[in-house]
């Protein structure tokens, strides 16, 4: 394998790996605030059969997308609305909403199976393209890939850089604390909820649209599972989960080529090599490794690697505000 | 800033908190506001720094009324209150619980850093802006906290029970911190409390409030006497019993036990079979670990344990199950019972019986006899959290093994009627007849001198003395309890 070809792979991996991205993003803002969006892999499929759906009667790539966000906005509403205003389980809301949306989508999308439909373009940047190596993993790629490297970065910055960010971290983490300081918890569990709601439909459109285009029934199956895992493997950081994301299609990637050399080998072990890392390094991260792990580094470098290695949820995740 | 609390009443439920106070605090001056637990202190302060809304009454600064709907308009008009459990973000910097909430005013972090420094430097604090706020110790939390109620604008600073679980360097830094904010910064600065010998060092002034009512004010320094007949309702005297002490059942030699809140510092106590030992203490003065550790739930950090003579040098809760020692928790549906499980499913858990299958209607029937000679009101298949708390603890207590050695409680009459707490005492001392021994604490004084046999005297972690009730005063025990000895 020379390097174009390896260059090659890697390019493929970052492409097939930016919806995953994406909706990991929205989900980690989401549970940031203290809203377990649980319904991702529903809310997945029926937002790709959307994008899909749009794009193709409107010709319009950016109205499948806006129509994919949308529902994705829907399923996030109809969890927060559940836990903050009917006090209801968002596990369970989450849960159901997933079923729901795998169901429909395979309903509502029979008349689009396979159909050939709109894409988004591929869309080299100018110089930097021709920047070696990195230029034809990063910048020779299309809207969906570079929106998904801004969206991590924007996302960082925003949670952990500005005052917004603090309230919503704040509300996510003691709401109680958050509430006496004036911060509206209520309201912004609503805002960001449907935010990463919105974000996750716009991974769904992703696929149904860039990375695996067209419409099939259970066409994104699974991934919704999978960005929710990932979310907890990034310790509710975009960057660890972006990296999580990455690391999962490059063991995707090397997985099916590890196969053709060890044909006598079944494909589902393979397809296990990428959990079985992700619970090793959770082990390694969030275990009692890390204290003694910590403790050799040079003092300086204790704190921020401490900020990247705990991998707490947000304390107030998943539970029902008190009324006040 | 004057504040004038004016009729303030505050009911939940039927429980009167807060009954038709007034009260008046001025600038430049430190309050003591003091009250048995469930006296309405906090209340009080809750509705004065917006946290809660009163049922009636006004509250004025300055003479202009106010009406605070949330903690942040109550900031915003000047009143700020530092909670006993600091309100802040554990897993955010000290300079991220300095900013949130706060107005933005286009300051760099760098900058408010800066300024957080500064700040701190003027009352003698010590912080590090990029520290985690987790890693800080209590005193260290509250310090954040009043100094971000200060860059708030407070210009009254209500404090909760601040020197519950801070060390006596962290109190004196405190306290020299709030004389310099009423004598040099003219601030106004209310403490809630309920050890005298703090108000006395530290207030010019003190409220007492008891059951709701604002029940008087002195002027401090005052005897402590003068105090604690307004904060306790004058002890009834004990009734005559005769005790009939057994063999030494349990003996604690130098006893120690910490928490991350509080150190046990080693105490020496026994307690015979067919005796009742009474913890008394303010909360948290060390009693509750002493009953943790002798009920296994808290490892003893040092000295020995014998039970029956016999020494017991790995003791935990399953041992003393098996030893029948028996334990009540004060949070009877948190620690004591299920919620969620009905009656016969109760009797159905702690039951001896092995096997796959469950006898539901053995123990359905079980639990309909407990039901009718405990007298509790309910049927075999109520949820427990349906049930009252009077009747709660008697299914408690109907599910306590017979033949115990030794029981051991948390408020065991906490929240009960009247007829409710002498039943349940009724069966304390059928059970003490038979020789079993009783340990427990209480937050009322009347219960501890009127049910024991010996009393503890708990204060800041500390056996301050162990002394025969009968040998006790009520003035004695109120003095004890404040600290003032």
């Amino acid at each position: 394998m020379d390097s174009t070809q390896l260059i090659a792979i890697f390019g493929s991996i970052l492409l097939q790996s930016a919806p995953l991205i994406i909706a990991v993003c929205g989900e980690t803002i989401s549970e940031r605030a203290g809203i377990i969006n649980l319904s991702l892999d529903g809310s997945l499929l029926l937002s790709a059969l959307a994008g899909f759906a749009a794009a193709l009667l409107t010709g319009s790539l950016l109205l499948g997308f806006l129509a994919a966000a949308a529902v994705g906005a829907i399923f996030a509403l109809i969890v927060a609305f559940g836990s903050l205003h009917l006090r209801q389980n968002q596990v369970a809301i989450g849960f159901v909403l997933a079923m729901l949306g795998d169901s429909l989508s395979a309903f509502l999308g029979q008349n689009y199976t396979r159909l050939p439909g709109p894409s988004v373009p591929a869309w080299h940047i100018p110089v930097l393209k021709d920047v070696p190596v990195l230029g034809p993993i990063l910048f020779r790629q299309d809207a969906v890939v570079y929106f998904a490297l801004l969206l991590v970065a924007a996302t960082w910055w925003f949670l952990f850089r500005t005052r917004a960010g603090l309230e919503l971290r704040s509300a996510g983490e003691r709401p109680e604390a958050a509430f006496t300081r004036g911060v509206a918890v209520r309201k912004l569990r609503y805002i960001y909820a449907v935010l990463g709601g919105a974000l996750v439909g716009i991974a769904g459109a992703a696929y149904s649209l860039d990375v695996k285009i067209g419409w099939a029934e259970g066409h994104t199956r699974g991934m919704g599972w999978i960005a929710l895992a990932i979310v907890i493997f990034g310790g509710w950081s975009p960057l660890r989960g972006a990296l999580g994301a990455v690391l999962f299609g490059a063991t995707k990637a090397l997985a099916t080529v590890l196969q053709r050399s060890f044909p006598q080998v079944a494909l589902v072990a393979f397809n296990a090599v990428p959990w079985l890392l992700m619970i090793l390094v959770l082990v390694l991260v969030s275990g009692r490794l890390a204290a003694p792990l910590l403790a050799q580094a040079p003092a300086a470098l204790r704190r921020p690697l401490r900020g990247l290695l705990q991998a707490a949820p947000p304390a107030a995740l998943g539970q029902p505000l008190d009324d006040n | 800033m004057q504040v004038h609390l004016n009729t303030i009443h505050k009911q939940f439920g039927s429980l009167v908190a807060n009954d038709e106070i007034s009260i008046q605090f001025e600038p430049g001056r430190i309050y003591g506001l003091l009250g048995e637990n469930g006296a309405g202190k906090s209340t009080l302060m809750k509705i004065l720094s917006g946290y809660q809304q009163p049922d009636r009454g006004e509250i004025a600064l300055n003479g202009v009324v106010q009406h605070f709907a949330t903690p942040r308009q109550a900031l915003a008009a000047g009143v700020g209150m530092l909670y006993q459990e600091p309100l802040d973000v554990p897993v955010f910097t000290v300079l991220e619980n300095f900013l949130l909430g706060r107005a933005d005013d286009g300051q760099r972090p760098q900058q408010s850093a800066k300024a957080l420094a500064q700040l701190a430097g003027r009352y003698g604090f010590q912080v590090d802006p990029h520290e985690h706020t987790r890693e800080l110790s209590m005193g260290e939390r509250q310090q954040l906290e009043l100094l971000r109620l200060l860059a708030g604008g407070a210009e009254v600073l209500i404090l909760d029970e601040p020197t519950t679980g801070i060390s006596a360097e962290q109190k004196d830094l405190l306290f020299a911190s709030m004389r310099t904010l009423a004598r040099e910064e003219g601030k106004t600065l209310i403490l809630v409390s309920h050890k005298l010998d703090e108000v006395q060092e530290l207030c010019d002034y003190a409220y007492v409030l008891r059951k709701g009512r604002l029940v008087g004010g002195k002027q401090l320094p005052c005897p402590n006497q003068e105090l604690v007949d307004l904060m306790f309702d004058e002890l009834a005297p004990r009734p005559a019993r005769q005790t009939a002490p057994g063999d030494v059942l349990l003996d604690l030699q130098h006893v120690s036990a910490r928490t991350p809140r509080l150190e046990l510092e080693p105490v020496s106590l026994h307690v015979q079979a067919g005796q009742v030992l009474g913890l008394a203490g303010l909360e948290g003065s060390g009693q509750e670990l002493l009953l943790r550790a002798c009920a296994g739930l808290l490892p003893l950090s040092g000295g020995s344990l014998r039970l029956a003579g016999e020494p017991q040098p790995d003791w935990d809760y399953p041992r003393a199950r098996q030893h029948g020692v028996a334990y009540l928790a004060a949070g009877r549906l948190e620690e004591g019972l299920i919620a969620g499980l009905t009656l016969t499913e109760h009797m159905a858990l702690v039951s001896n019986a092995h096997g796959l299958l469950v006898d539901w209607l053995q123990n359905r029937q079980l639990a309909a006899q407990h039901i009718s000679t405990y007298q509790v009101v309910g049927q075999p298949e109520s949820y427990i959290e349906n049930l009252s708390g009077g009747n709660q603890q008697r299914f408690l207590f109907a599910m306590l093994p017979q033949n115990l050695k030794l029981i051991l409680m948390e408020h065991p009459t906490r929240g009960l009627d009247i007829r409710s707490t002498d039943w349940i005492w009724e069966q304390l001392d059928r059970r003490r007849a038979d020789g079993t021994a009783i340990i427990f604490l209480s937050a009322d004084l009347d219960e501890i001198a009127a049910r024991s046999d010996q009393i503890a005297v708990f204060s800041g972690g500390r056996l301050l003395r162990s002394v025969p009730a009968a040998e006790t005063t009520a003035d004695e025990l109120g003095h004890l309890i404040g600290g003032a000895l």
